[in-house]
């Protein structure tokens, strides 16, 4: 039996992986259509010329670290507070917003900035996208630090305080520590779940407040370029490269 | 939980940062969904008077479902492809030894890497100018490109190969802690490898299948994304037909009604498995 | 009469050491053996080869004459009770004695399972899962499961490790008993030297990959043929090379002289045990010395100057 779990698992990774790569491969080709017509770095060329993709990637990656930094914040001291003791209405909340479907949210928010529009004059923008990445990253962030505090022993703080510490002292000087790499890797998580969205950031981005995903989403409905290709195999790899790294830190 | 006032203080202050969010940014727009859900639609798109049900109703009219009943059965077909695609994938994973992690993370690397990206290599591979079509027309095996792209077929797959590794990862944690005597025990009481599998494996996987399962059933069922791109306008789900109700159709109130009976659905299944979890996000 | 278990040179090599060192033994058909020894001493290996979970490096194992080393574990006629149990948690007790004769397709499936739990004594609890029974029931539905299936060999492995004292020592009377009832071979692995001398025809204790003796409880315990073998079968007094149990260790503060060997010692504590006292005594020489005297035989103190005696056929000599 062993035989054939091994080549079955090699056919699913196979279906799993080659569509990225033969896509990443394509990026290469000197010519737009899908037929091999040499080598060429044209198209990543190609990206850098284009002003709407940059200043879109710019406003992702302003968007992704702002949004990493509220929710790995709010996410970590999450977590602890409920590791000290649970809240079935929090932990639902949270568990809840993991699987609302991306385009519920994405109305819900969107109604929400609309109403604070009218009556708190508030405009659509960056702002509006920031603080919706926050509120569907959080659960993210409160997953990846609560396996790591499953495996942290509740009697070092008792130790600490039995020491003369304070209940905050043990916190900031004992358990944060330790779960240094766990945040580094929620953070990593955060980050690409939050640069990699579209069906949210679409419906609260203001006019001038374009993202990346919304930028090849669009050039995508167009119909296929090389340029998306190039595009998407420098994603593939910065975050592949990125949750790799993550994995590590968890490891760690 | 140990001591007493100042810890239940220092987890009041950890707490409320993101209890602020869930309420401010979680809650309350759901609120203003509901609300919008028992407005009518004004004459310019918008929202007005009088408050109905109407909404509600219409949900019920055949055309729309229909797209309910096609939602959920590409959801349930998704699911079921998963399940038998991704338990030998978490079996083969199991029992790898010291490279489970590796292969742990080929299933998830290419999950993390942007979902847009992933549903765009099926549209470069399944277009009529797609590399399929291209390589078989060189081939000679066709004369015309097959359409592969803008059906249910292609929503599924693309699906399948979004939410794969969903129902992978749950029913790998529940294999992984399956006692190894197990096996064992089976194999020395006259079972074979299949049997075992049958007999003893499976049954004890259940609880990884279930959560894999929701995993996969309710983002599928809300999906937006896959039929937008893969289905182009043919495949409706009802992910599309509510942000149709919000851009095009300018019909907010109705298209919130659907949010809301999906929500309410979605929220089923969580408190349903929630119950079996008792509460952890594991 | 033939044996029902044989191995032969028996080795097993694993990539950090070798865990079976070459042992050769011969199991007679219908007894209670034992293979007793330390944790890491390769007896649970040697189960596993056994059972067929592994395989042998080199040498053989036999089972009623034949060579078995490629057999699968469901291919064999022996049966496993695991040192967990290994109880099938989604199926009852009875589902789980029966789950051995559904692989094989038995017949008259539910009368043998009534009778295996019946000869358990399980009787009534037959649709429990296994969640919902004691450490005890749950050991004796693997016993039924396994037994229900007619092994040539029981295997045991530290099969009352996991029961809680009192219970260990009802459990051993109950084994003893239920092997002499069904007449099956059964091979236990223990570490635990009290339990393999109370329970076993035979017993074979294992040091470091090999055997160093083979033989009844009594050769076992008062003809051991290592220092080993001395020393892990129960306490013992070094004095001069020469082994002593502390039970026919004596104390007198007279000179003995009926003949037998003496030493002059001090007391250096004493240990009361209930049923008996455990005194300390250092000799002369350096040597400390436990001797285990009833308890109504006086009371020594700590300095006191007293003789260790005892007698030369108590004496256990190695080469």
């Amino acid at each position: 039996m062993k035989r054939w779990l091994g080549l079955y698992a090699a056919a699913v990774y196979l279906f799993l992986h080659v569509p990225l790569i033969i896509l990443a491969v394509f990026s290469f080709n000197s010519s737009r259509f899908t037929v091999w017509q040499g080598f060429s770095l044209h198209w990543y060329g190609a990206i850098f010329q284009d002003p709407q993709l940059a200043e879109s990637a710019w406003n992702s990656v302003i968007i992704a670290v702002a949004a990493t930094i509220l929710a790995t914040i709010a996410g970590t001291l999450c977590a602890y507070g409920l590791w000290k003791r649970g809240s079935r209405m929090l932990t639902g909340s949270l568990y809840l917003s993991l699987v609302t479907p991306e385009i519920v949210m994405g109305i819900s928010l969107l109604a929400l900035f609309q109403w604070s529009f009218r009556w708190l004059h508030w405009r659509m923008g960056l702002h509006t996208v920031i603080l919706a990445h926050v509120a569907f990253s959080i659960a993210y962030v409160v997953i990846v630090i609560a396996a790591r505090l499953r495996t942290f022993s509740p009697t070092l703080e008792e130790a600490a305080l039995d020491l003369g510490a304070t209940e905050w002292q043990a916190f900031r000087y004992v358990t944060l520590p330790a779960l240094l790499p766990g945040i580094v890797a929620a953070a990593l998580l955060a980050l690409t779940v939050s640069f990699d969205d579209y069906v949210i950031t679409s419906m609260v981005a203001g006019v001038d407040s374009e993202t990346l995903p919304m930028v090849i989403y669009a050039m995508a409905r167009r119909g296929a370029s090389p340029v998306i290709n190039a595009i998407s195999a420098l994603i593939v790899v910065v975050f592949g490269g990125l949750v790799l790294i993550s994995e590590r830190v968890r490891e760690s | 939980m140990t001591g007493g006032g100042a810890w239940e203080r220092l987890r009041a202050w950890f707490l409320l940062p993101a209890r602020v969010w869930m309420i401010g940014l979680f809650a309350a727009p759901f609120a203003i969904v509901i609300a919008y859900s028992l407005l009518t639609r004004g004459a310019y798109g918008g929202l007005g008077q009088p408050w109905t049900l109407d909404n509600y109703r219409r949900l019920v009219d055949p055309l729309y479902l229909e797209v309910v009943v096609r939602s959920f059965g590409m959801a349930a077909e998704t699911t079921a492809i998963c399940l038998v695609l991704g338990f030998p994938l978490a079996l083969f994973i199991s029992r790898s030894g010291k490279r489970k992690n590796l292969y742990l993370q080929l299933v998830i690397l290419p999950f993390w890497t942007s979902f847009l990206v992933r549903i765009y290599a099926w549209l470069f591979l399944l277009r009529d100018t797609g590399l399929i079509n291209t390589a078989l027309q060189h081939l000679g095996l066709i004369h015309a490109p097959l359409p592969l792209l803008y059906n249910d077929g292609a929503v599924l797959l693309g699906l399948v190969y979004g939410y794969l590794p969903f129902m992978v990862l749950p029913v790998y944690a529940t294999l992984e802690r399956l006692d190894p005597a197990l096996t064992e025990a089976a194999a020395d009481l006259g079972a074979k490898p299949w049997p075992t599998l049958w007999h003893v494996v499976l049954p004890l996987s259940a609880p990884g299948i279930a959560a894999g399962s929701i995993l996969v059933f309710i983002p599928s069922l809300g999906a937006y994304l896959t039929p937008d791109l893969l289905g182009g306008g043919r495949t409706v789900l009802i992910g599309n037909v509510v942000q149709n109700q919000f851009t095009n159709a300018r019909d907010w109130p109705f298209g919130a009604a659907i949010s809301v009976a999906l929500m309410a659905l979605v929220g089923t299944l969580v408190l349903f498995v929630l119950r079996r979890q008792r509460g952890s996000l594991a | 009469m033939e044996s029902i278990l044989e191995l032969r040179e028996l080795v097993k090599e694993f990539a950090s050491h070798r865990a079976v060192d070459g042992i050769s033994l011969a199991i007679p058909r219908g007894g209670f053996f034992s293979l007793l020894g330390p944790s890491g001493c390769g007896k649970t290996t040697t189960l596993r080869l056994i059972a067929g979970f592994e395989t042998p490096t080199s040498g053989n194992v036999l089972l009623n004459g034949a060579v078995v080393n490629e057999q699968k574990p469901y291919e064999r006629n022996v049966s496993t009770v695991f040192q967990n149990y290994a109880l099938f948690p989604h199926l009852t007790a009875a589902e789980n004695v029966a789950f051995g004769l559904k692989r094989k397709n038995q017949r008259d499936i539910p009368r043998r399972v009534r009778e295996a739990l019946e000869l358990v004594r399980l009787e009534g609890k037959e649709s429990r899962l296994p969640a919902q029974l004691s450490g005890g029931e749950r050991q004796r539905v693997a016993l039924a499961r396994s037994l229900v299936l007619e092994p040539d060999v029981l295997l045991l492995d530290e099969p009352l490790a996991a029961l809680d004292p009192k219970l260990r020592k009802q459990m051993r009377l109950e084994l003893k008993e239920m092997q002499r009832r069904v007449g099956i071979t059964f091979l236990l692995v223990t570490h635990d030297q009290e339990e393999a001398l109370s329970m076993s025809d035979q017993l074979a204790v294992m040091n470091a990959g090999a055997i160093e003796q083979v033989g009844t409880p009594q050769d076992v315990y008062l003809r051991p043929r290592t220092r080993f073998v001395a020393g892990f079968l129960g306490a013992v007094n070094w004095i001069d090379g020469v082994g002593l149990r502390p039970e026919v260790t004596r104390l007198s503060r007279a000179r003995p002289s009926n003949g037998g060997r003496f030493r002059p010692a001090t007391i250096t504590g004493s240990v009361f045990l209930g049923n008996c006292v455990h005194v300390l005594a250092r000799l002369e020489s350096g040597e400390e010395t436990v001797a285990e005297i009833p308890r109504n035989n006086g009371t020594y103190h700590s300095g006191e100057a007293i003789h260790v005696c005892w007698n030369p056929s108590d004496e256990m000599i190695f080469p």
